[in-house]
């Protein structure tokens, strides 16, 4: 928008406004929270209250590695974007594929635990309240991680194309936001049903 | 974006068959558009909503009325609710917003064009879906079945045992697919307000139309985003056989109205503020005056934006919440009031010492300020706790909502209609026929919405398909329905008038207000990248700074 447009004196020679990219994802995100932030009350106002088993802390277990690996994709696509600022496209490339790398064993490990609570425990999202919650917020939040692991398979797609030019970093970065977001939602979801709830 | 380019999309317009022309619709992502798409949408349902509306009022005209069944009444009074929330005024008040935004803060097109076209055919989606449910409401068999659970669809109402069949899942479906296209907008709107201003257009300097708009989407993100959550909740419930509703099996219901009017309540600032927006615009421009404490009606916006996610169990009173809770809510409502109030003063000044012309837009904005404040005034007695008691879900309620959502929303959008036709077509309205839609429509109204009060005060609860006779209610709600006709000639009058002046209006020129909003400094209709030089702003009131360089604005701000 910076056109040629300017010719006054008074106004100051730069008009700089904020990315509309950024906006947007912060925008996206806050509504996000806001879903999320309905979901986390529902969670912690049924705690307790499921009228029959099983109960969180007969059948949950922490999961620390599938936790680790989420958050540590934080730390990769960190890297992969600062890669693709510095034109280091196959750094981008590396890491932005360790970051799927990492997501898509977050999701396989939320399937494992999925399953053995189905097929071990009987426990299913229509059982009492606690898999009525539990699944609702975990499933929202696996969702979400999908939805990433599809826009990141696109990015990597491009890549591997020799689409991916360092002009192309900032929206690298603005979908990185997203995945962060993921990320701390996750450890909000993490405290709210393996801590507090258990 | 280089502005020499441009020019060679001029050629072959008019031309075209109109397939060809057609399709551009469909495949369009102007702003200009998509915002004249979305209103005749909403102008569509409105004829709908309006029809549903009329059928409530022909059953309850006299005592012991067999004009439909219980079960239609109900499929009405839900279908009038929701049509008129969610596919009237959402898409109406969006799509002068997205018309207009750009024009006014001298840009090219919304921040994600795309995007804003993703949104209308959501929304648009969302109202089919809904509609669908006539035919498709009970499967694949028998009539169709329309959700008669009311718009805000109280648990356990709306659990599969009380709603067999899929009406409700259709109210569910098409609220959670336009409030997507909601959401949609209003990042959309918060991206275009803040990235693709003009340059020398601070927030400060901004039209008070873009500044409400910022705060009217900064409400939707935080409020549409809870009904989509609870919509979800209530998909599982009925799909997956959850309990989040289901006190059966340990679930509340009453964690359902919570949800909800956490939504619900923001929503009804989502909409008024918009109509605020258009009121701020008109006002001064028919009042010949800048608008009075241009930072104090930002503050008040705000403000009221804040508040207003702080009152939402007013609604809920009679649910019985602790007496800490009632108090709560009761102070909050009344506290909405004090911004509101500013609010009001300060149009009340702007008009003050003006050379005022009553031409239609801004007749219609009169009218509002007078309705308006009725409607907050029945707001803060309905917030009294006790009084609530004895009135909630009567229809003292029912006319208090409708003067906001009538008296004053609607006034302002039949204003906005008049104000801005000129710009959108190219073409004058006629100012006869537009006198008459102001005094049909506000006879009509003041019939219908004054004197449903009564009844609601002598005890007529909400949504009864019937009624006794010698309750005393007899006559208002003849009265009420006397003034249905009246609004129904006035709408009538209305669409008359968009379609002649379409076909035969005067030529309007750029700036027929003698405005000074920048969507007046380019031609009528504009052209589609709206400004050929991006303009330079150093004022609110940029189009007065040219029209008056001997005594212009940015000396004084």
């Amino acid at each position: 928008m910076s056109s040629g447009a300017i010719a006054r004196p008074l106004i100051k020679p730069e008009w700089a406004l904020p990315s509309r990219g950024r906006v947007g994802m912060f925008t996206l995100i806050a509504a996000e929270a806001a879903i999320f932030t309905i979901f986390v009350v529902a969670y912690i106002f049924y705690i307790d209250k499921s009228l029959s088993g099983p109960m969180p802390k007969d059948v949950l277990e922490l999961p620390i590695f599938n936790t680790v690996c989420l958050l540590s994709s934080s730390v990769t696509i960190h890297l992969a974007v600062r890669a693709l600022r510095n034109a280091k496209v196959g750094a981008f490339g590396l890491w932005w594929f360790v970051t799927i790398a990492l997501g898509a064993i977050f999701l396989v490990g939320t399937a494992r635990e999925w399953q053995r609570l189905i097929f071990e425990k009987g426990l299913t999202i229509s059982t009492n309240l606690f898999g009525t919650t539990y699944y609702s917020l975990v499933g929202l939040h696996a969702f979400h991680v999908t939805a990433g692991l599809i826009f990141l398979a696109i990015g990597m797609i491009f890549t591997f194309l020799g689409k991916v030019k360092p002009e192309h970093s900032e929206r690298a970065e603005i979908f990185s936001l997203y995945w962060h977001f993921v990320d701390a939602v996750w450890v909000i979801v993490f405290t709210v049903v393996y801590v507090v709830g258990r | 974006m280089a502005s020499e380019t441009i020019a060679l999309n001029l050629v072959d317009r008019g031309t075209r068959p109109i397939g060809d022309r057609l399709h551009d619709w469909v495949v369009t992502v102007d702003h200009k558009k998509l915002g004249i798409l979305y209103i005749l949408y909403a102008l569509l349902f409105l004829v709908i909503g309006g029809i549903e509306a009329t059928i409530i009022r022909i059953q309850l005209v006299v005592p012991h009325n067999h004009f439909v069944s219980p079960q239609v009444f109900n499929r009405m009074f839900t279908m009038h609710g929701t049509t008129m929330i969610f596919f009237v005024f959402m898409p109406m008040l969006f799509g002068f917003g997205t018309y207009l935004i750009p024009l006014m803060i001298g840009a090219r097109d919304m921040a994600f064009p795309r995007l804003n076209a993703f949104s209308f055919w959501m929304t648009a989606f969302g109202g089919l879906l809904l509609y669908f449910s006539f035919i498709g409401g009970n499967g694949l068999y028998g009539a169709g079945n329309a959700p008669d659970v009311g718009w805000f669809a109280y648990a356990p109402l709306t659990s599969r045992a009380f709603s067999p069949g899929h009406s409700t899942d259709f109210w569910t479906l098409g609220l959670l697919v336009s409030g997507f296209g909601s959401i949609g907008t209003a990042v959309n709107f918060i991206a275009t307000i803040l990235c693709m201003r003009c340059p020398g257009m601070t927030l400060g300097k901004m039209p008070l139309l873009a500044w409400l708009n910022l705060v009217m989407a900064g409400m939707v993100i935080l409020a549409v985003s809870p009904l989509t959550a609870a919509q979800i909740m209530l998909s599982i419930d009925r799909y997956l056989g959850a309990h989040f509703f289901d006190s059966q099996a340990g679930g509340s219901a009453v964690l359902w109205m919570h949800f909800f009017w956490i939504f619900g309540h923001p929503e009804v600032y989502i909409l008024v503020i918009p109509a605020f927006a258009f009121v701020s615009e008109i006002i001064p421009v028919f009042s010949r005056k800048p608008i009075f404490g241009y930072p104090v009606m930002v503050a008040a916006t705000v403000c009221i934006g804040f508040v207003s996610f702080s009152v939402w169990a007013h609604h809920m009173f009679t649910v019985g919440m602790t007496s800490y809770a009632n108090s709560f809510f009761t102070i909050t409502t009344m506290v909405v009031g004090v911004p509101t109030g500013i609010k009001i003063f300060n149009w009340i000044g702007t008009m003050w010492g003006g050379k005022i012309q009553f031409r239609a837009p801004m007749l219609f904005c009169v009218g509002f300020l007078f309705q308006f404040l009725t409607a907050g005034l029945t707001g803060i007695m309905l917030s009294a706790s006790p009084f609530n008691w004895q009135l909630s879900n009567s229809y003292f309620v029912v006319a208090h909502f409708h003067y906001v959502l009538v008296g004053a929303i609607l006034f302002t959008i039949f204003g906005a209609f008049y104000y801005w036709f000129p710009k959108m077509t190219g073409r004058m309205y006629n100012e006869t026929f537009a006198k008459w839609h102001f005094w049909l429509f506000l006879i009509g109204f003041h019939l219908t919405f004054d004197f449903m009060h009564i009844p609601g005060m002598l005890g007529m609860p909400r949504r009864i398909y019937t009624y006794e006779p010698g309750r005393g209610w007899e006559i208002w709600n003849l009265i009420v329905t006397i003034g249905v006709i009246f609004q129904i000639a006035g709408v009538l009058v209305f669409v008359f008038n968009l379609l002649r002046s379409l076909v035969k209006g005067e030529t309007a020129g750029s700036d027929p207000w003698d405005a000074w909003t920048l969507e007046w400094s380019t031609s009528s209709p504009p052209p589609e990248y709206n400004f050929a030089k991006i303009p330079v702003v150093k004022s609110r009131r940029p189009l007065w700074d040219i029209k008056h360089p001997e005594d212009p604005d940015w000396k004084y701000e």
